[in-house]
This record gives C-alpha cells, structure tokens and sequence, in this order.
C-alpha cells in the first residue's frame, strides 16, 4: 500500500500505526501520529488500520529551549 | 486572527526619538503609529531565558513591547553561551534572567521589565501569568510545557510555544477556545530519558535563532492583530535539509484540557 509520510511517498506492507512505527524503527513513545489530519490516540496505535492512500504525519516529541 | 479583542483606549505620545525608533514598523500599514501604540501598551511573558528566550527577547525589546516578563531559574553557564546570545562571558554565574533583561534594557530602555529567579510550579503559574496578555514558551523541559499548555487553556491565554532538539524545531500558537492546544497535539509526558534531552542530545546553536525569531513574530501578529497565526497548525523545521512543513493540528474533541472550554458544536 502507498502512504504519504511526512509529505514523502512511502510504500509498505504494514497495517496499523504500531506497525508502521516499527518498520521505520520509531519508538511509539517519542512521536505523535496523525493520519489523514485527525490525531491517532497512543492507545489506538495498535488497532488503528491504514488505507492505501492515507496522509500520515510523525511528529516528533521536541521538547527543547 | 485577532488574539486581543479589547483595548483601553488612551493617547499616547511618541518621543521624537520614539518615533524614529519604530519609524519601520510605523511606515507598515498593518502597523502604523496606532499598531505601535498597541504593542507599547502589551505585555509577554517569557517562560524560559535560554535559547528561544534570548532571540525572542530581543526582537520583542526592539519592537517596544511595553512589558516583558522573564522566568527562569537558571544561572548562566559556559555551555549556554553557543547559543544563548542574551548572555555573555561577563555574564556566566549571573541568574539567566538578570543577565536577559540586562542585555534587553540596553537594547531599548522603553521596555519594563519583570524577572522572576525561580522555578514555575502548579502553585505560582496562574499567579504568574495572570497579569500579561500573551504567554511564549520557550522551556527546556515537557514538565513545563504541559503545565505552561494547562494554565493557559484555564486562563484563556493566547500561547506561543517553541521547541528545539539536534537539528528540529516546532513552533505552534494556541488561542484557547478557538483551536488545538498542546495536548490535543502530545497526550502525555514522552518517556523519562527524553523529558530532559537538551543536554544529552546537543543542537546547532543558530536553531534557535529561526524558531525564537519565528515566535516573536508570531507574538507580534498576535498583539497587532495581523495576519495568519499558527493556530491548528504546527510548523516544523529541519535545518539540515532547510525546509519546513506544516502540520494540520485538529482540536483532540476528548482533550482532558480544552475540551470544556469550547462550546459545543
């Protein structure tokens, strides 16, 4: 399936956020996820199916100043 | 996006000397000697005197924001001074926010400003705050940032919050009861090991530079009323490949923070 990851083309077997986390070898604790603009809950990451053609944002847990 | 909706009005008066100071801000016509009046009239409070706070500081004491608040308990140390550029040589072992209104009050004496040498806690926060119109967070640490997001969805506060690690930064603005806040963004404390990463992880010192820069001029739209703010959105930058992108932040409907504070639709 074709996702949009960070505005970049991103091709992948995967079919939940927990999976895709783990194929780009993110820690799930560290970043928030949205897909298709809507925030995806931590505890949904496990559950949470993607669609071909889903916008997924990674945005990491920056927290310096 | 207008975060001010109501102003005491009252003449005010420019110095010849004034008038030439703000002369490129007065010429603007989004601004103009009304607009200037505006931001001689407001006041910012500054959660941290570091990084972000340095550039921030001192674009908001060049602009003649009427009063600043600084908090930070830190004192100066060497290793600040790659990129904390309030600060000096002269200055390492002085507290951070003596040491920042020093260098602002040199930059523009018109600028009031209020130091405060000590932790920001759930006890004073609400104390704090209360008194200034907008609230920027330029802390080093997600403890604050979460406490600092609370008091000013409670408050109502418009909130500019700032943050940098390695080689990224994230700005984003907060208008309590019209958009996103932080939390709808990041549910919770990250783990234990990133809570306090600045040390532990480094950054390019020009970084926050361009996002300290980038909330003070968010924070002065926001005071003049001008403009798009970064409401519902967040902006990341990523210096090593110079670029940036926006992020569609939409209000978490079950946020445990805002969700109250909104009516409902």
């Amino acid at each position: 399936m074709k996702l949009m990851i960070n505005g970049e083309p991103h091709e992948t077997g995967q079919t939940t956020v927990s999976g895709l986390l783990a194929e780009l070898a993110i820690q799930p604790e560290r970043v928030a996820v949205e897909v298709n603009h809507a925030i995806i809950r931590r505890i949904e990451f496990d559950s949470f199916l993607l669609n071909d053609g889903d916008a997924v944002e990674i945005v990491n847990f920056v927290g310096g100043g | 996006m207008p975060c001010r909706t109501e102003f005491l009005i009252f003449v005010m008066h420019f110095t010849s000397e004034q008038l030439q100071r703000y002369n490129r801000h007065i010429i603007l016509p989004e601004v103009g000697q009304e607009g200037q009046e505006k931001l001689a009239r407001s006041s910012v409070f500054i959660v941290g005197a570091g990084g972000l706070g340095s550039p921030l500081g001192f674009y908001l004491a060049a602009a003649g924001v009427g009063v600043l608040g600084i908090i930070d308990h830190d004192v100066v140390e060497l290793s600040n001074l790659q990129r904390q550029i309030a600060h000096s040589t002269q200055t390492v072992g002085m507290p951070k926010v003596q040491s920042a209104r020093a260098t602002f009050e040199r930059l523009n004496p018109d600028v009031a400003i209020n130091v405060f040498h000590e932790r920001l806690t759930d006890q004073t926060i609400l104390e704090r705050i209360r008194p200034y119109d907008v609230v920027v967070d330029c802390s080093d640490n997600f403890v604050t940032r979460f406490l600092v997001n609370d008091a000013c969805v409670l408050t109502q506060k418009p909130l500019v919050s700032g943050a940098i690690l390695r080689f990224e930064g994230q700005v984003t603005t907060i208008l309590p009861g019209k958009g996103h806040c932080y939390r709808c963004l990041f549910e919770d404390l990250p783990p234990e090991e990133i809570r306090y990463s600045l040390q532990l992880s480094g950054l390019l010192g020009a970084l926050p530079g361009t996002i300290g820069a980038l909330q003070a001029m968010e924070v002065l739209k926001c005071l003049l009323g001008i403009g798009k703010l970064l409401t519902n959105r967040l902006l990341i930058y990523d210096a090593l490949k110079s670029e940036f992108r926006t992020v569609k932040v939409s209000r978490n409907q079950s946020c445990p923070v805002c969700r109250d504070i909104h009516s409902p639709s």
